[in-house]
């Protein structure tokens, strides 16, 4: 094992893919020459060379539409659209294109494309690059959409992602910087398959991309209370691993679903429609969610913590409804 | 201007023929209930999709337009093939899924119809880049219409094409209408050949119902997207006929204005001109019509006879 940033675990499975597989390219804003924004794409341009790693203009919707093109003809792009809040450029091309070739042709070709962006706030980026917008994307047909958190996770999915002959969104957290451990050796993970980050018995709680650090913090404090959850990183929101959720759902009986986009209409509002359906007797207490409030995300970092959820609004929420469970028997 | 042959002449002309035919053919089943949806008929301006398509390898792209059956007809789609997705049956070859309007052919080079305007125009590119990357020699046509021009991606797509040379080249069906407006009314510049210039590109403009003078034009243009020269956008200047869709009153139009459309017919004027060069004769004129419209028959049978595309079609492909 060796520890990682998460964002220099993406940069491995980028250059581990080219390495693979001459038919993958990246293309986006300043991804060659400077080597990414963020570094994601650090010494890509020096190994590769202009052909395979692609410096575009500041055109989302071409370079989204160009990706889609090239895929459906044999490439395997992956796509950079630098903040999520700019995929709103590159919608069109995304949802009407990506998401439609393979359905529309009835299955004469097929869109390997994978959309990397960087979503979320916690940095002071205001309003116009820190939203969370994946509840977007999961209301397409056709399209996959993958959130990891973790350094071991983000490496695994983006090479799974790379070579599924799908469309993907594959959305990138703030905490580039975040460490974590990962094996010497190649390895891939599944697309769909949910993690169980920790074990518990009292609350299950469902999670992704960067929250899952403060629902992590807030396990070690509420164990401290007594209180034990079970966290599941979803990492893949489409497909849904729903069967990890049932699973803990039926050993706890209580759930909740916390995530940094926007409550209202959230894709947390679907996991706990889905939970009401199926396993509604099985639920000792009212599901919890956990969300941003309906407002924009603001810049300083007072008013910023106000709208985004923060630690202290997962530890009350589990609370309570442990409180609720005790009041009920 | 290079000669163009009789023989070519004469493709030329039974290419044309047939699109004109088929889409007499597609407004009567429209007509009748027998094509669902809308149909935007290509009447008066079919020699710009024949004309584009007729220079190009069978390898070779092109996108598809809501007016685009010129297109499939130039690419020498079997006409059974077409008319089989045109009636929603499963042996076209989106099976009933897109019909007319989105049909999507990789087999003759045929990369669909996006709803949004515009949408295609980056896919095209995209798939020119392609093309460039495994050195294939495939050259791609991106084909819209004079309200597209208006897009976004127009202008995100031909600064990427020309910048990094793709082999592909851009035509304009202007028939001076996007949909129920005036080109007049929501273009600041009507001659969107000169818009190539801001491109770094070369531009090109031609009477779009003159099929000679198009198929001249998309030849050198795809001469030069082929050799790596880069891409060309070429103007074709058209008359529309008819309204946006079948069964549009055009009660924003000049009745004026759609008398003097149909005055300009890119078939009898190439007819005219074959005849007055005794590559056609009335005689043999006829015997193509007929012939002509015998295969749009047998392709109507066939489609016909086919299956309907089934319930459980709806639920395929939307994965991999």
């Amino acid at each position: 094992m060796k520890e990682i940033t998460y964002v220099k675990a993406i940069n491995e499975a980028l250059r581990e893919e080219l390495a693979r597989d001459d038919s993958v390219i990246v293309m986006g804003e300043d991804v060659g020459i400077s080597g990414g924004s963020f570094n994601a794409t650090k010494g890509l341009f020096e190994a590769f060379g202009s052909k395979r790693i692609i410096d575009t203009p500041i055109s989302e919707s071409a370079i989204a539409g160009i990706a889609v093109g090239a895929a459906i003809s044999g490439l395997r792009p992956v796509a950079e659209i630098m903040f999520m809040d700019f995929t709103a450029l590159a919608m069109d091309s995304i949802v009407n294109s990506a998401a439609k070739m393979r359905y529309m042709s009835a299955g004469q070709c097929k869109a390997p494309v994978v959309f990397r962006t960087l979503g979320g706030g916690g940095v002071s980026a205001g309003p116009g690059h820190s939203q969370s917008l994946e509840s977007w994307f999961c209301h397409v047909p056709g399209l996959k959409v993958v959130y990891p958190s973790t350094p071991y996770d983000v490496k695994g999915l983006l090479k799974s992602s790379i070579r599924d002959d799908n469309p993907i969104i594959f959305i990138e957290h703030k905490f580039l910087r975040a460490k974590g451990e990962i094996p010497e050796e190649e390895y891939t993970l599944p697309l769909g398959q949910a993690d169980v980050k920790r074990e518990g018995s009292d609350v299950t709680v469902v999670t992704w991309g960067q929250l899952f650090f403060k629902v992590a913090t807030s396990a070690e404090k509420l164990a401290r209370e007594g209180i034990n959850i079970e966290i599941i990183d979803l990492r893949t929101l489409i497909p849904l691993d729903m069967k990890t959720i049932e699973s803990s759902v039926k050993k706890t009986g209580k759930l909740v679903i916390a995530h940094e986009a926007v409550k209202i209409s959230g894709f947390g509002a679907e996991i706990a429609a889905s939970v009401v359906e199926h396993l509604f007797d099985y639920l000792d207490a009212p599901i919890r969610r956990i969300g941003a409030a309906f407002t924009p995300i603001p810049w300083g970092t007072v008013v910023e913590n106000a709208v985004l959820p923060q630690e202290a609004d997962i530890i009350s929420a589990v609370k309570d409804i442990v409180r609720s469970r005790q009041a009920k028997n | 201007m290079g000669e163009v042959s009789n023989e070519k002449k004469k493709e030329l002309f039974t290419l044309l023929l047939k699109t004109r035919r088929l889409e007499e053919k597609l407004i009567e089943l429209m007509t009748t209930g027998e094509v669902a949806g809308w149909f935007h008929s290509n009447l008066g301006q079919e020699a710009v999709g024949v004309g584009v398509t007729a220079y190009l390898e069978p390898e070779d792209y092109i996108n598809n337009t809501h007016r685009g059956r010129a297109i499939i007809i130039g690419k020498r789609v079997p006409l059974k093939r077409f008319m089989a997705e045109a009636l929603g049956r499963k042996n076209g070859p989106c099976e009933g899924i897109s019909g007319e309007m989105h049909y999507f052919d990789l087999k003759y080079g045929i990369l669909g119809q996006s709803g949004t305007l515009g949408g295609q125009i980056p896919v095209a590119v995209g798939v020119a880049l392609a093309c460039q990357y495994r050195k294939s020699d495939q050259v791609v046509i991106c084909i819209f219409g004079d309200g597209t021009v208006d897009e976004g991606n127009f202008h995100e797509s031909l600064n990427i094409a020309s910048l990094w040379k793709l082999p592909i080249v851009f035509v304009v069906e202007n028939n001076g209408w996007a949909q129920f407006t005036p080109q007049k009314a929501t273009a600041s510049q009507v001659d969107i050949w000169r818009k190539a210039e801001g491109y770094n590109m070369l531009g090109k403009v031609v009477d779009g119902t003159d099929i000679l003078e198009v198929y001249e034009v998309a030849r050198e243009a795809i001469a030069r997207a082929r050799k790596g020269d880069g891409p060309t956008l070429i103007e074709c200047k058209v008359r529309r006929w008819e309204g946006h869709y079948i069964g549009d009153p055009q009660k924003y139009r000049d009745p004026k204005d759609i008398e003097e459309a149909r005055r300009v017919d890119p078939l009898s004027k190439f007819q005219k001109r074959l005849m007055d060069e005794k590559i056609l004769t009335l005689e043999s004129m006829n015997e193509l019509d007929e012939s002509v419209k015998r295969e749009i028959e047998e392709a109507i049978q066939f489609a016909k006879s086919s299956p309907v595309a089934s319930r459980e079609q709806a639920f395929q492909n939307v994965y991999v």
